[in-house]
This record gives structure tokens, C-alpha cells and sequence, in this order.
């Protein structure tokens, strides 16, 4: 161990290490941007969400430092029982999960409120770098691809019952982990189909499923379009600058939860398409950083683990992005880094002390 | 290993083509569909407020302000911008001169905007400004304010709180007193506060133009006086005296006593205490006291619409000026005694006397001998039938037996005015076309639009129907009616040096055992080219309610006062033998 703690102190990705940085204190910034009038309105405090989410973000700063500091393997290690923890919080979350906004989706822990679904993605991400890497001696079998996928089944059910979306992204990190380790490109090609055929039939078993795919082609016609045609409202007024930092009026109660899954929309509005396009460059460079860690990991896992990663981000962004553009239908995910959510950005931060972790251990 | 690393590639690139391909996206919301999208949140953000327009005035023949609008204040609370509640309540009770409870109560809603008082002076509402408090609203605002009180209170009208007309003058011209309101935009968040710091756009509201009418303050305060004179010397329910140009139609005067304060329609003017009452009673008592007499409700005219069945016969030409007839106090119509208001009869007399005694069986005669179908023909030639087209809303169609219900009976007792209704107005506009000349000229107030400048804008025009009735005809009940002041029945209202016509009546309301009655009397001046006409009737007077008697006299005093003021100069001394006409009363 100690010889190894030498290269993580040396040998970490600054580049990706600058980036996350960037991204958590922009995160900051236009977190209180878009929460100081609800903060106002709700609590009389401006600063009520960003306070909560400067302690998160140094909670995960923290986090992040400490696990880059470790050597990935000893994570890997803990995947099995990360995967039974995350069961069992999922499990609990269904029994005694406090109830915000209509959603059951947090643990109380004292003062601190905690989403198991947060940590059940980092956990799939170990979880499946360990398991691909056991079987490493047929990755291309198409049984093994079903075993894979089938071990992922029981926290995307359970995660899924009351977080859609998140099992979606557990079920894609898992898709892109196969795809990473498995040499073969076609048989994806039939699995993509699959997939979509299991969506199309997933929308068509459940009325509202559809009733949401019909606000997706017309949200200005319904109701429930609200949110949607709220965000268009903000990317619209946007244009190419912006309003300016801070001079959204989207924000202000026309956007509902400004600072939640719809953020992007008000960053559009006050940095226009200059400030949009240039968030997504700094994300397809935090993807790019973390393909060449990946790259250049020594070993399987440290490969599946970033490459993990960089699934996890890049899902996140691109859906989160899609929903607010109105490109897909709605579905509430959060954008990395940028969202308010405690347990999601110490958790990301993690992830990526992870990522360096590996970068550092080349 | 490499093909993990091609794998994470692909991956990558993958996601880098559709990150890029959401920037396409957003390159088309944000360029392409940006003004649209724009707009739409633009409209979402702006709340607009009218500003109210300044109502036009109403003024009177001389330029008079009749009706005018003073700047009053609104006073509100925002909650969210209160810092100092409790200065905030004292200094708002103490200025507003409000229970601090009540002011608690509003500054300490939770609420957008909360109006704290309306119609607040200026002065107060300068005062509260002063202060700066945070989250307390003062806003300017127009209210009609009527500088003469309750003068021609039913003929004005008044209106309510958005400025507009609720009767009267000021709901017929609404378009053009109202003006324009102008619009201010203001940004607000979702709640629908205002945003500060954002400007906001106005468009200044264009005020109303300014009517001028024919009704002259001077005259109406006047024949106010003269009503409110005999409504208490009689006791009587109530007076309506129209005073009118019959050559044009304008209308000088239109009292009804008791009037009530346009400053304060909504309180009753019979100082009835009202707390006892149900919503719909105090309401169905204020929609009574708005109305007027005048033209919105009918009565038997009696007497003074001999001159119409006068006009007729005169104009047929079965009857004239010395035609005989026999008065025994009665006559007899198909079985049926009508008697003569002088029960004694008034015996041998020719058909001026019978006027001017203003005797029924004469009368009874003329009708009798017209026949309902050729009566009929001059009530619809005179324009009897049909409203006077009064600029003012609500006027009462006129209450007539149909043609073929009108038997012997019916035709009797119409010629002496009664058995049906017409509104004072329509007795005064058909008499004014009998002794113009035959021109049927609509009653009307008012005369012109004029800007704010005081320059004309718009003349406003009335329609005239010439030839009713002959030259020749006009000139002879002119000349019989002015018999009847002279030597007749109308002797009351004589005036030393004038030329006056006019014809008394006394009419008894239904149900006949009530006893009511209702006394009045018509009169014009000069008698042979009239300038004036003035008609005065009164409701319900107690003791002597002849209308000779009563009514006579107050046309005569405001007459008095009025010919010298409208520069009619006396004529040469005629001062007329001392007729023996008694007084009359129609009844059966």
C-alpha cells in the first residue's frame, strides 16, 4: 500500500482534477443563481439551498480527496457489499423513506436527508467492474451479457419503483460496461433494438406513459406541459448571450424548482447559447479526461471503472439536456454537478476521486 | 486490452455526437425560435394595469361644470415589501382616520396587494407618501365629482367605481366621456409581484371629451328651488317641472324633487334607515330614487291633454273656435255618464270658453265627433305613439287603448286625458310641436362634444318631423291656449306684459278611492311664437289640488324669472279681463 500511495499523490489527472473543480464551484454559482428566489419566497432565506449545497459540495470535496487517495482495488473490493448495501438502503427507502415533493426517495438520517438511489449508482459501477472483471475469461459470450445485466435487475427494481429514471441510468452504466468489455459490436446493434422494443412496450403498458409522450409532441397543449414549455420559455429568451448572470425571470416562480432538474434551462436564459455551449464543452472534456483514464488504466477495473463513470456523466448530461430541450419526453434527471441534490453531488465527487484514483495508479 | 480502450472511445465519441447534436438543438431554441419564445415569456412576465382616463365633463349651456372629476388615492400594502409593520398600521389609521384593527388586518394578510382604502383625498394620500414607507402603495386615480350636489341628480347620473355610467347623461355618452385607458406593463415573477429595477412601458390613456348640454345650472337650481317650494307647501309626494325650448328641444330644465346627492348615490334621499333591510330591498329602493319621473315613468296627463284632442279637431275641422255647445255638469256616452269636473254644468258656452273652462263634455263632443279612427290617426301623426327619442336611457312607451278596443266610452274619456299614460316628456315634446308650427322636435339635453380645449368637436344633431300639424292650426290653439291663462282656468299663471299660454289639469291616480291626485300644468311663452314651455306636475298634494290652483303658480313665478333672463322682453301691457273660469278638476 504504501508504495502505491506514493503515485496517487504524484500522479493524479490534473486536467480532470481542474475540471471537476470548475464544474463544482460553476455548480455553485448557478445553483444560488436559480434558488435565491425560492429560497426567499419559501424559507426567507436566499441562500437556504445554496448553503445546503456549499456543505454537500465540501462533504464530497472531502470524499473526493479521501478516495483518491486510496487505491481503487480496495473499492472494487467492497463492490459485493456496496451492492447488498444498496439493496438494502433501496429496500429501506421503500419502508421508511420520507416523502418530498410526492416522491419517496430519501432516508432521514438526523439532520442530514440522504437518496439511496445516488449511492446505488456508484455501487453498480464497482459492483459491475468487479463482476466483469471475475469472468474476465469470456466477456463475448452472449450468456454472459444476460447474466450481467440480469445481476443488475434487483436494484433497478428496486431503485425503479419510485425513480424511474434512475434505474434507466443504472440499466445504461450497465449496458455500456458489457459494451465496453465484450469485443464484439453487432450482437449491440440487436440488444439496442431490444431495448428500444422494451421501452416502446414499457410506454404502452401505462396510460400516463403516453399521455407524457403526447405533451412531449405538444407541450403547449397540456397542462401538464407546464414545466416543459416553462423551461422552452427560459432556453428561448435566452438567445446568444443570455440575460445575464442572475437576471433570469424564469426563475422566479415560472420555472417550478428552478434548481432542480430543469436548472439548465435557466442557465440557457442567463448565459444564452454562449454560456449553454460552453458548459457542454467543459462536460465532453470531463468525458473526454475520463475516456483517457480509462484508456490508460493499468488494469480491467480501473478501465470499467472510469469507463463506468464516464457513462454515468454522460447519460445523465445528455438525458438531463435532451428533457430540458424538450428532444425526449420528460423524465426527472438531475444535471451532475450543476442540480441541487445533497447526496448526488457528494456522491459524483466520489466518483470522480475514483476516476483519479485510477488516474493516479497507472 | 486495446479493444477496451477502442470500446471507451466509441463510447465517448458516441456521447460527444450527441452532446453536440443537443447543442444543434439548443442552437435552434435559442436562434431560431428565440423571438418566439421570447414573446411568449415576455407576456408571461407582464402584468398590465390600466390607467384609468380621465372621464370627460359634463357642462351646462353656460360652460358650467355640471359633472367633473377630482383625483382621489388608493392606498395599498404589499406584503412581501412591509419592513416596519407597526409604523405601517399607526401611521396608516392615523392618516386614513381607519380603527388600527381594521388596518392590522390588511397589512398583516398574506397577500400579493392588499387594498388598505379607496377614494382616499389627495391630500392624505400626499401625506402617506411622505412618510416612505416600504411596501406601502399610493396610487393616483380619477372620481366623478359633481360640484352642484343633487342638481338635476336623475338627469346627470352617476358612476360607479370603474369610472363608468350607471344612469343618466353620463351612461348615454359613455363613449364619448369615458376616453381611452392607458396601459402600463410591469414585470412581475409568478406570484405576480412586481420586480423592481426592470422598467416598465406605458401607454398614457387619452381622457374622454367633454359634453356640453342644454340644461342651465342657473334655470335648474331655480325651478329646483320653486319645486322643492311646493312640494313642501303642498306636502306633496313628489314634483317634476320640465322646462324646454319648443322650437329645437333643448331642454333647460328637468327637476324632480326630491333629487338626491350624486356625490353619494348609494344613500337613500328619504333618510329611510335602511340596516334593516335585505340586500335586494335597499337595492330595489335605490334603482326607485334613481329613476326619472320625467321619462321613465307614465300618467294619466288628464287636462292638459286637451290640447292634443283640441289640435285634432281643429285640424279635421269638426269643430271650431265658435262652435256651441251645452254643458248640463254631465253627458251621457253609450249609456254612460261622464260627468263635467263642475258638477253644476258650465252651461251654454262656445268651444273657447269650454277650454278655457276646460270643460269634459266639450271635450267628450270633439272626440266623439273625430271617431277613434281618425283620432287614432293624429295620436300617431303628432307622434304620440312612439318615444321621444330623449337622450336619455330608459324613456316609457306611451300606454294607449289599441284602436279596435277603442269604443265610444274609451274615445270619451281619452279626450280628457285619461284612461291611458304617456311620460311627462312626451306631453311636452307632442304640445311643443302643436305650438311650434308642426314640428315634431326631439326632447334632448345634449347640444355638443368638445375637447378639453373648450373647442367644438362634434355638433350633435336630433331628428325633427316638420308638418305634424298645420301653420294655421298651431296658431289657433296657441291663441285658445293663451285664452285660457288670460281669462281661464290657467289665470294662476298669468304674468303682467306676457303673452302666455298654457292648460291646467288634475288627474286622479288609481285606484280612484285612494284619493291621490296628481296636479299639473303646461305652459309656453310668448304664447304666439313660444320660446318656452313648461310643464310642472305634482304628486300627491294634500289639501287644494287643483292644478289651476297649484301648479299654475310655480310656472308662473319661474316664468317670472326666466323670460327676463332669457332676454324675452315684455310686450305691450295686456293685462286681459279677469275671466270667469273656476277652478277645474277632471274626474268621473
Amino acid at each position: 500500500m504504501s508504495g502505491q500511495e506514493k503515485q496517487s499523490s504524484s500522479g493524479v489527472d490534473h486536467t480532470l482534477l481542474a475540471l471537476v473543480l470548475l464544474l463544482a464551484a460553476f455548480g455553485l454559482v448557478i445553483l444560488f443563481s436559480t434558488s435565491e428566489y425560492n429560497g426567499r419566497v419559501r424559507f426567507h432565506d436566499s441562500a437556504y439551498y445554496f448553503r445546503k449545497q456549499f456543505f454537500a459540495t465540501a462533504l464530497g470535496l472531502a470524499a473526493m480527496y479521501a478516495v483518491s487517495r486510496m487505491d481503487y482495488h480496495f473499492f472494487v473490493s467492497l463492490a459485493p457489499a456496496a451492492y447488498l448495501l444498496s439493496l438494502g438502503l433501496s429496500t429501506a427507502v421503500l419502508l421508511v423513506g420520507q416523502e418530498i415533493n410526492g416522491s419517496k426517495r430519501w432516508l432521514n438520517l438526523g439532520p442530514l436527508s440522504f437518496q439511496p438511489s445516488e449511492f446505488a449508482k456508484a455501487a453498480v459501477i464497482l459492483f459491475l467492474a468487479w463482476q466483469i472483471d471475475r469472468t474476465r475469461k469470456d466477456p463475448s459470450g452472449f450468456w454472459f451479457m444476460c447474466r450481467t445485466m440480469l445481476t443488475l435487475l434487483p436494484v433497478a427494481g428496486l431503485v425503479g419503483s419510485n425513480n424511474l429514471s434512475t434505474a434507466i441510468i443504472i440499466l445504461g452504466i450497465g449496458v455500456i460496461l458489457i459494451f465496453v468489455s465484450n469485443p464484439k459490436y453487432m450482437q449491440f446493434i440487436g440488444l439496442g433494438a431490444a431495448g428500444m422494443a422494451f421501452v416502446a412496450l414499457f410506454l404502452a403498458a401505462e396510460s400516463y406513459r403516453l399521455e407524457r409522450l403526447a405533451i412531449w409532441r405538444n407541450p403547449e397543449a397540456y397542462e401538464k406541459g407546464f414545466q416543459t414549455i416553462q423551461g422552452l420559455y427560459a432556453i428561448g429568451s435566452g438567445g446568444i448571450f443570455g440575460r445575464g448572470l442572475g437576471s433570469s425571470l424564469q426563475k422566479l416562480g415560472f420555472v417550478p424548482e428552478a434548481q432542480n432538474d430543469m436548472i439548465f434551462s435557466i442557465i440557457c436564459e442567463e448565459l444564452g447559447l454562449a454560456g449553454a455551449c460552453g458548459l457542454i464543452l467543459i462536460f465532453i472534456l470531463l468525458l473526454w479526461r475520463l475516456c483517457v483514464v480509462s484508456m490508460h488504466s493499468r488494469d480491467l477495473q480501473g478501465a470499467l471503472i472510469c469507463g463506468g463513470i464516464m457513462g454515468h456523466m454522460a447519460i445523465q448530461v445528455i438525458l438531463n439536456i435532451a428533457v430540458v430541450t424538450n428532444t425526449i419526453p420528460n423524465t426527472g434527471i438531475t444535471l451532475p454537478f450543476i442540480s441541487y441534490g445533497g447526496t448526488s453531488v457528494v456522491f459524483l465527487l466520489a466518483e470522480m476521486g475514483l476516476a483519479l484514483s485510477v488516474s493516479a495508479h497507472r | 486490452m486495446t479493444f477496451h480502450k477502442k470500446k471507451v472511445w466509441t463510447v465517448f465519441l458516441c456521447c460527444t455526437v450527441l452532446l453536440f447534436g443537443l447543442m444543434g438543438r439548443l442552437a435552434y431554441l435559442m436562434g431560431v425560435r428565440s423571438d418566439y419564445y421570447y414573446r411568449k415569456a415576455e407576456d408571461l412576465h407582464q402584468r398590465e394595469r390600466d390607467i384609468k382616463a380621465a372621464r370627460g365633463k359634463i357642462l351646462d349651456a353656460n360652460g358650467k361644470v355640471l359633472a367633473a372629476n377630482k383625483t382621489v388615492c388608493t392606498v395599498s400594502v404589499i406584503h412581501s415589501q412591509i419592513r416596519e409593520p407597526e409604523k405601517v398600521i399607526r401611521v396608516l389609521a392615523r392618516e386614513l382616520d381607519m380603527e388600527e384593527a381594521d388596518v392590522r388586518k390588511r397589512v398583516e394578510k398574506v397577500s400579493s396587494i392588499e387594498r388598505v382604502r379607496t377614494n382616499v383625498e389627495k391630500a392624505a394620500g400626499d401625506a402617506i407618501r411622505e412618510y416612505d414607507l416600504a411596501g406601502v402603495k399610493v396610487d393616483e386615480d380619477y372620481r366623478r365629482y359633481y360640484p352642484y350636489g343633487d342638481l338635476a341628480s336623475r338627469v346627470l347620473g352617476f358612476t360607479g367605481g370603474d369610472n363608468q355610467g350607471i344612469i343618466g347623461l353620463e351612461v348615454q355618452y359613455e363613449e364619448i366621456l369615458s376616453g381611452t385607458p392607458g396601459k402600463i406593463l410591469t414585470t412581475t415573477d409568478a406570484r405576480g409581484v412586481e420586480i423592481d429595477g426592470i422598467g416598465e412601458s406605458r401607454t398614457e390613456p387619452a381622457a374622454g371629451s367633454d359634453l356640453r348640454v342644454s340644461l342651465d345650472a342657473d334655470i335648474q337650481e331655480f325651478v329646483q328651488q320653486a319645486a322643492m317650494k311646493v312640494m313642501e307647501e303642498k306636502q306633496a309626494e313628489r314634483v317634476s317641472i320640465l322646462l324646454m325650448n319648443p322650437q329645437n328641444g333643448e331642454i333647460y330644465a328637468c327637476v324632480n324633487v326630491p333629487e338626491f346627492d350624486l356625490n353619494d348615490p348609494f344613500t337613500l334621499n328619504t333618510g329611510e334607515d335602511v340596516s334593516s333591510l335585505s340586500q335586494q330591498e335597499k337595492q330595489d329602493l335605490l334603482n326607485q330614487m334613481w329613476r326619472n319621473p320625467c321619462l321613465n315613468d307614465t300618467y294619466e296627463p288628464g287636462s292638459t291633454f286637451k290640447i292634443i284632442t283640441m289640435s285634432a279637431g281643429l285640424e279635421e275641422g269638426v269643430v271650431t273656435e265658435s262652435d256651441r255647445f251645452f254643458c248640463p255638469g254631465y253627458i251621457v256616452v253609450d249609456d254612460r255618464r261622464i260627468h263635467c269636473a263642475n258638477r253644476n254644468g258650465h252651461g251654454a258656452q262656445d268651444f273657447v270658453q269650454g277650454a278655457q273652462n276646460s270643460c269634459n263634455p266639450v271635450f267628450i263632443d270633439v272626440g266623439l265627433r273625430l271617431g277613434a279612427d281618425r283620432f287614432y290617426k293624429y295620436f300617431q301623426q303628432f307622434g304620440l305613439l312612439k318615444k321621444t327619442g330623449v337622450d336619455l336611457p330608459g324613456e316609457a312607451a306611451t300606454i294607449m287603448h289599441k284602436k279596435e278596443n277603442m269604443g265610444n266610452v274609451e274615445l270619451a274619456t281619452v279626450s280628457f286625458g285619461q284612461s291611458f299614460q304617456i311620460t311627462p316628456i312626451q306631453l311636452a315634446a307632442t304640445v311643443s310641436a302643436l305650438i311650434n308650427g308642426g314640428n315634431r322636435v326631439t326632447p334632448h339635453f345634449g347640444v355638443a362634444v368638445q375637447n378639453p380645449e373648450g373647442d367644438e368637436v362634434v355638433r350633435l344633431e336630433y331628428p325633427v318631423e316638420e308638418g305634424i300639424v298645420s301653420g294655421e292650426t298651431s296658431r289657433r290653439v296657441k291663441a285658445i291656449l293663451e285664452t285660457v291663462v288670460s281669462i281661464g282656468s290657467g289665470k294662476n299663471a298669468k304674468i303682467e306684459g306676457y303673452s302666455i299660454g298654457g292648460k291646467t289639469a288634475t288627474s286622479q291616480t288609481l285606484p280612484r278611492s285612494a284619493n291621490r291626485y296628481i296636479s299639473s300644468f303646461l305652459g309656453f311663452a310668448p304664447a304666439e311664437d313660444p320660446r318656452i314651455l313648461g310643464l310642472c306636475v305634482i304628486h300627491d298634494p294634500q289639501g287644494v289640488y287643483y292644478g289651476g290652483t297649484i301648479a299654475a303658480p310655480v310656472i308662473r313665478s319661474i316664468f317670472e324669472n326666466i323670460l327676463p333672463y332669457l332676454g324675452i322682453e315684455k310686450t305691450e301691457e295686456n293685462g286681459g279681463s279677469a275671466g270667469a273660469g273656476g277652478q277645474e278638476n277632471t274626474e268621473d
